[in-house]
């Protein structure tokens, strides 16, 4: 960040201010439609942010990193479902049920490394997507509608409203920004970044790695799962497709795309990403057949991601 | 309880181990030498449906449609691996992820583009309908057939790792690559084999189970992470290891699914039994898997030499 | 620090074999052996990353046989690593200011940015200073020379604020005139810690050690002052005679 000119941080720059006027500059260019596009990809942007935490500085290759989309979304879908709309009481639901499971996942998952830790990920994920499955009472594979956005009870600030909703959401992905920011640079983010480069030589000063781990394990679930509490409100539904494994590799891709280990780096990711099949897809109906090519082209060629060929040569984060 | 159908349900759960095996045994294998995590290995099991699938349908034989499976799958996989995996070897696990991840995007696309989006149905033929009476139940021809070639692959495939010259170049290939390569071994065109071994494996995997499931894309996905699921608990690089937790997981998995509401009854009241008995019986190999790391967090059978 | 009978076997290779030592404070006490004598198994099972299939080890009258790696470290007792084990992509300072952090209790802090704390920097600092590595702090650790890497190395550790060191072969890798240095730098912290040293170098373990133990197949065979080790018989028979060779 020493170099506030330099070609990544004017991108950070774009990319925000994009974010802060599309609601008005959309409709004005005859294009309504990319509000929405654009606060869903903020929505994806907080769960990248999210896993860049654990991934890109603790070097956890958490490959169900999805399933916390999918515990805040049925957080809000169920309890609505059942007639509870007070945010007061689905927010913290959803917190706490992705704080839990993310501690349970976590714990076992953390005893392994490597291969190993991408796999058991992966399968704990899935685990959730085939009880989403098998769950009838919730729609099943078809999924839950959301008949009101949660309620906040004030006349101010009501999320039926959709700017209020899309900057809601912008304001979360700020803060997620931000957060990480201080994480990162803070004593606990210190551990993390070392334990990534050195694990052996952090417990060999005295530091037991697994409770530092395990913590960065559940702070990045339950900033994926606000994403996905922000998707359940702002899609008005839910399904078991928002947890498949699928989108957990999506994710990843959307972290390495933008520059692994750059703060800003997912939320430009998730951006080109979103962007990208957006407008491959009004091609060709098979536009995966471009997209994963490039995917594989990327993995290849341009390791350090967008961030990465933007400050390639002066210092990284 | 009843024995007839839990006889029944016991061999189908063999059944989808002995897949789960075909599947596992190429994973474990690229996993152990080449230290490669390879998604697009539910590709291989989706391609060798549809490639051997339409030779069948095309001919007239499922027997021809196997056979000529095994060179179509083997060439397939060897120019994967040239083309893509080869560069990926030397890099993280990360980047292997991803870039078998894109692999699966385009695979599924261009067989949607090739075969349509509806799959494509393979008929069985005549000589393995019908239904033979073992002891007291009645039982599909085929799903024996099944079982039956899933145990000589499993045999031949020990023999192939354990007696022959080829399985020696394996296993030093697997526990030494510089060694290797010093001794003269052609460690690239080794590890193209491999591969291509895999990707037959994971083919023949994919077509057998046609005729019963028919062929649809993306079908490799689901069967992809019960194979991780089995890796993980079996231990890496270990084939001993997967065809008993392959086994293991099929029977557990089955068995679940038929007979967990059941067993629920015992202790819970009806409507409780039946709506969490669909539910626990799909998490059951999860929580299996979890029970093993907890205790084994290298699987149970962990390769030699610490990695 | 005492280690009574330890006893370690990987399959059916005994590496430790009925080991006993004893370092008293403030002393260097060597262990040198040949290859494959268990030098490295005994780092391990003192430090904490192998635990003894039996046997006990004393630190400070405790026993603290049971205890995880980095309990240990919080006991007082820091390792060196015979391959260089740094923080590559940390600067000088960062490598050191992670030790100092360690040593100030726990790390749940999540906000305040570590780079700027003082209570860090300076002891931090300070301590490159005394190994000679104070022009270097703002160096990325992998743009290192080899010996910097080894001093650094040596840092990590003493920030842990240990009264008790274990140093993995310091010397590893290093050419005469930076061996003299190390050798120079050891013999400045003589007295400050008790160090337990792992040398292959002899001239190093001559010039340093208090006493000296020597290890041949897991088994001490003989401890002495480096006066009683050079005459020992059997010493010259197992290992000296070996080195001559």
């Amino acid at each position: 960040m020493a170099d506030l000119k330099s070609p990544a941080n004017i991108l950070t720059v774009i990319v925000i201010g994009l974010f802060a006027v599309v609601p008005f500059l959309a409709p004005a260019l005859g294009e309504p439609f990319y509000v929405l596009v654009f606060a869903r990809i903020m929505i994806w942007a907080i769960a990248a942010v999210s896993l860049n935490l654990i991934m890109g500085y603790g070097g956890m290759i958490s490959f169900g990193h999805a399933v916390y989309l999918g515990i805040g979304g049925y957080a809000i879908g169920i309890l609505s479902f059942h007639g509870i709309n007070s945010a007061w009481i689905q927010w913290p639901a959803a917190i706490g049920a992705c704080a839990v499971i993310s501690l349970i996942f976590g714990a076992i998952s953390l005893r392994t490394r490597g291969v190993y830790f991408i796999m058991i990920t992966l399968a704990l994920a899935q685990m959730l997507f085939f009880l989403s499955v098998s769950a009838e009472r919730y729609g099943s594979d078809d999924g839950l509608n959301i008949l009101s956005r949660s309620d906040f009870g004030v006349s101010f600030f009501s999320l039926e409203d959709n700017t209020t909703m899309y900057y809601t959401i912008f304001a979360f992905l700020l803060a997620s920004v931000f957060i990480s920011w201080k994480l990162v640079h803070s004593r606990f983010g210190v551990v993390m970044r070392a334990t990534k480069s050195n694990e052996t030589r952090v417990e060999a000063v005295g530091v037991s790695t697994y409770r530092y781990r395990l913590t960065a394990f559940v702070i990045a679930g339950v900033m994926c799962g606000i994403a996905g509490l922000l998707q359940a409100n702002f899609e008005r539904f839910v399904s078991p497709d928002m947890m498949n494994w699928p989108r957990s590799g999506e994710l990843i891709f959307m972290v390495v795309l933008g520059g692994m280990s750059t703060l800003f780096g997912p939320v430009t990711g998730a951006f080109v990403f979103l962007m990208l099949s957006e407008i491959l897809s009004t091609w060709t109906i098979h536009w995966h057949i471009i997209f994963g090519p490039f995917l594989v082209l990327v993995v290849i060629f341009a390791r350090g991601g967008i961030h990465g060929l933007l400050t390639r040569g002066s210092d990284r984060e | 309880m009843d024995y007839v159908l839990l006889t029944e349900q016991f061999l189908n759960g063999f059944q989808l181990g002995i897949i789960l095996f075909l599947m596992a045994a190429g994973l474990t294998l690229v996993f152990g030498i080449m230290d490669l995590v390879n998604l697009a290995h539910g590709s291989m099991f989706m391609i060798g449906a549809f490639v051997g699938g339409t030779i069948a349908v095309v001919t007239g034989s499922f027997v021809i449609g196997v056979i000529l499976m095994i060179p179509a799958m083997l060439i397939i996989g060897i120019v994967v691996e040239m083309t893509t995996l080869r560069t990926l070897y030397p890099r993280d696990h990360l980047d292997h992820v991803l870039a078998t991840f894109g692999l699966i995007l385009f695979f599924n696309e261009a067989t949607r583009l090739i075969w349509g989006p509806e799959g494509l149905v393979v008929p069985l033929p005549d000589f393995l309908e019908g239904s033979v009476a073992l002891g007291a139940i009645t039982y599909p021809v085929y799903r024996i057939v099944i079982i039956v070639v899933g145990l000589l692959v499993a045999l031949g495939l020990y023999v192939l790792v354990a007696k022959t010259r080829i399985g020696m170049l394996i296993r030093a290939g697997a526990s030494n690559r510089t060694m290797a390569g010093a001794l003269g071994v052609n460690i690239p065109l080794l590890f193209s084999v491999v591969f291509g071994i895999g990707a037959v494996l994971a083919g023949l995997a994919g077509l057998i189970i046609t005729p019963i499931t028919a062929a649809q894309i993306g079908m490799g996905e689901d069967v992809l992470i019960l194979a991780f699921v089995v890796i993980v608990i079996g231990g890496i690089g270990s084939i001993r290891g997967a065809f008993i937790a392959s086994i293991v997981t099929g029977v557990i998995d089955t068995m679940g699914r038929s007979f967990l509401d059941v067993f629920l009854l015992l202790f819970l009241p009806e409507n409780a039994a039946e709506s969490a008995g669909p539910a626990l019986s799909s998490m059951m190999i999860y929580i299996l898997m979890a029970a093993i790391l907890f205790f084994r967090p290298q699987g149970l059978f962990p390769p030699k030499g610490a990695r | 620090m005492e280690a009574r009978g330890l006893q370690k076997s990987f399959g059916g290779l005994t590496a430790t074999d009925n080991l006993s030592l004893e370092a008293t404070r403030g002393e260097i006490h060597a262990v040198i052996g040949p290859n494959g004598a268990g030098k490295t198994t005994f780092v391990h099972l003192l430090s904490g990353l192998l635990k003894p299939d039996g046997g006990e080890i004393l630190f400070e009258g405790r026993d603290i046989t049971r205890l995880s790696a980095p309990a240990r470290v919080n006991q007082g007792l820091a390792r060196s690593f015979q391959i260089t084990s740094i923080f590559r992509d940390f600067t000088v300072l960062e490598n050191v200011m992670l030790s100092v952090q360690a040593g100030q209790g726990h790390s749940f802090r999540f906000w305040k940015p570590a780079a700027k704390d003082e209570s860090l920097r300076t002891p931090a600092r300070e301590l490159l200073e005394k190994v000679g590595l104070g022009e270097r702090t703002d160096v990325v650790a992998g743009n290192l020379a080899h010996g910097e890497q080894r001093q650094l190395e040596i840092a990590i550790s003493l920030a842990t604020n240990p009264s008790f060191l274990l140093l993995d072969e310091p010397m590893a890798g290093m050419g005469p005139e930076e061996s003299q240095g190390m050798i120079d730098f050891l013999k400045a912290l003589k007295g400050d810690y008790t160090m337990l040293l792992i040398e292959h170098d002899m001239d190093a373990v001559f010039a340093l050690a208090d006493r000296i133990t020597v290890l041949v197949y897991g088994k001490a065979i003989a401890t002495g002052t480096p006066e009683e080790i050079r005459n020992d018989a059997t010493v010259r028979a197992a290992y000296l005679g070996e080195e001559t060779a």
